[in-house]
């Protein structure tokens, strides 16, 4: 009989993270096709609330790592962790959530075990018998099943994909686990987390609407004059008027770079595509982009995508788009303000 | 800190602007044509060397580049990187692609980092991509560290500060657009670049010619990498089969449209 393993840090006030959930449920799904054993492993300071509130009864038991150190995000500390739970379970697959402190640990752990990982991984499926999973290739352009012989197999699901569990939560037998905390695991201290210098903070992941901003914002204006600082305000209000998440373009993130014009609330953080993120959002609006490809790749995970640009031929009319709007983005936008702003 | 090396993991991907069509290459998934797209250095990679060559530049110490790719590539793209930065290749010959396994590239990798003549890994910094453009699996890195036994590790990485004693300053992406503000007491460690505050340098066809008088050497010696792995298995490759029906709307009114995009926002 298969046996799975979800392994995950807690919060700093003891919760499960909503990736954690995302990937516990991943695991029941997986339980079930494979008619496998499925057991939790948990670290951080104190663990007890997050084993106690799994939203699942389909958990056989569990193992923790608890301490200061564990506390957090450091990939000596997180890495020592991890290895000692997966040592105890002796698991074949390793469940893991999609969350930057995870990723950054579970390649380094599977090597430690002699197994293998596979990230961002969409889906499962039996095909003959061999559990095969998919995953995106070159940036979201190719789809990819794929099935691995070697054991263990560490595999962190891509977010949104898969529900967590909201069931009666059954606690099970736990074991704890002591893992030595040597010099070599504390060389590095977390000082703390920093935010985007501006006012506002611009990128919200759970936002239901994604407002890309290109470099058309900052160019001249038909007017013949650069209006970066009304773009700044327009797109400052819409962002409060709809609770929308804010996108870039890469070359609206290079001006700055250049010596151009910038929106000074853009950072990096902000860009969407080949070298930028692949948010998830139900909806995405993209204003005074051309929708090049390294740039599109980036909007996979976008359902449904309108867009104002002033050429009705640019990259977004080829298939890319659901609807091109053939106007200034200017203009629509703060009408669009003046529309959310009455209502 | 003085002569701080910075050893730089970095692949070659297609030009991101290129059409990408998957087929099947023998055992495993390739690209149509793969060999006559035109290749550029990993974009995530990329930022890691120039950010690279800014902090061996502050420190007095040597910069290197390790890489896995078919050698026409390589070469192909060191033409172009070689007006960059200066910094030394080492290189090894194989097909790497999207559909390379990461522990067999990371192994490799952490062979061409142990083949470098005289390198104090104690007063090396690791740098890459967080994740590359083609498998994009963010895995490669970590590994090639356990291998070198470095357990200081950073992922996303968005800026190094070196204070005087050795110890630096790391910022780290986290959700939400944040960062994760470290401090690690000294090399060794392995950095992940995200996208970094520098912009590509301009070409320097002096700098060029120098690094090409090594680079050329380090081509012809390349060695061939075994990238094979039996027990992993492509049972299919796809492209995403959505393709839009793009309506395209125009000679109505600012106003219209306007109205149209908030009916469609507020719409569930």
């Amino acid at each position: 009989m298969s046996k799975i393993l979800v392994v995950t840090p807690v919060e700093s006030d003891g919760t499960l993270p909503q990736a954690a959930g995302e990937a516990l449920g991943a695991a029941i799904t997986l339980k079930e096709m494979l008619e496998a054993e499925l057991c939790i492993g948990i670290w951080g300071q104190d663990v007890d609330m997050a084993i106690e509130n799994l939203g699942t009864d389909a958990v056989s038991s569990g193992f923790k790592v608890e301490g200061e150190a564990f506390t957090v995000s450091r990939y000596a500390s997180d890495a020592a962790a991890c290895e000692a739970i997966c040592r105890q379970a002796k698991a074949d697959i390793v469940i893991t959530p999609d969350s930057v402190r995870t990723n950054r640990t579970i390649a380094g752990v599977a090597f430690r075990l002699n197994g293998v990982s596979d990230t961002h991984i969409t889906e499962f499926k039996i095909e003959n018998g061999d559990l095969v999973v998919s995953r995106w290739h070159y940036r979201q352009r190719i789809l990819a099943h794929l099935k691995r012989s070697q054991r263990p197999w560490f595999i962190s699901i891509e977010s949104g994909v898969f529900i967590p569990p909201q069931g009666d939560s059954k606690v099970p037998s736990t074991e704890a686990l002591s893992v030595d905390v040597n010099d070599a695991l504390t060389r590095t201290t977390v000082k703390g987390i920093e935010t985007p210098a501006g006012d506002e903070q611009t990128i919200r992941p759970d936002a239901e609407l994604l407002f890309v901003a290109g470099a058309g914002w900052t160019k001249k204006q038909p007017d013949g004059e650069v209006k970066a600082a009304q773009a700044a305000d327009i797109i400052l209000e819409f962002l409060k008027e709809s609770k929308s998440s804010l996108g870039s373009t890469k070359s609206l993130v290079d001006l700055s770079s250049e010596g151009a014009a910038v929106l000074p609330f853009m950072t990096q953080l902000n860009q969407v595509g080949q070298t930028g993120s692949t948010p998830r959002h139900d909806k995405g609006l993209a204003t005074c982009c051309h929708g090049e490809e390294p740039h599109v790749v980036g909007w996979r995970f976008v359902n449904e995508r309108r867009v104002i640009n002033l050429d009705p031929n640019c990259g977004w009319a080829h298939g890319k788009a659901d609807v091109l709007y053939v106007a200034d983005a200017f203009t629509v936008m703060q009408k669009v303000n003046e529309l959310l702003g009455n209502q | 800190m003085t002569n701080l090396n910075v050893v730089v993991c970095a692949g070659i991907v297609p030009d991101p602007l290129q059409t990408l069509d998957p087929v099947q290459t023998g055992e495993k998934p390739g690209l149509r044509n793969e060999m006559m797209l035109p290749h550029v250095l990993d974009p995530w990679a990329g930022h890691a060397l120039y950010e690279a060559a800014e902090l061996v530049k502050e420190t007095g110490g040597k910069l290197y580049v390790v890489s896995i790719g078919p050698k026409a590539k390589l070469q192909q793209v060191m033409m172009t990187i070689a007006q960059k930065v200066p910094f030394q290749l080492i290189a090894a010959d194989a097909a790497a692609g999207g559909f390379s396994d990461s522990k067999q590239i990371a192994v490799q990798l952490a062979e061409l980092v142990k083949q470098i003549d005289g390198l104090d890994l104690s007063n090396t910094l690791l740098f890459g991509g967080w994740e590359s453009a083609s498998r994009g699996a963010g895995t490669t890195l970590q590994m090639v560290g356990e291998i070198l036994g470095v357990t200081d590790q950073f992922q996303g990485v968005d800026k190094i500060s070196l204070n005087d004693d050795g110890s630096f300053k790391v910022l780290e992406r986290i959700e939400g657009g944040k960062h994760l503000h470290s401090s690690c007491s000294g090399a060794p460690a392995v950095l992940g670049w995200a996208t970094g505050y520098l912009p590509e340098p301009p070409n320097n066809p002096q700098i060029g010619m120098t690094n090409m008088r090594t680079i050329m050497p380090a081509l012809q010696q390349a060695k061939p990498a075994d990238l094979e792995n039996p027990e992993l298995t492509f049972t299919a490759v796809e492209l995403p089969k959505q393709k839009r029906d793009t309506k395209i709307v125009k000679d109505i009114s600012a106003d219209e449209i306007a109205q149209e995009i908030i009916d469609w926002i507020k719409s569930k």
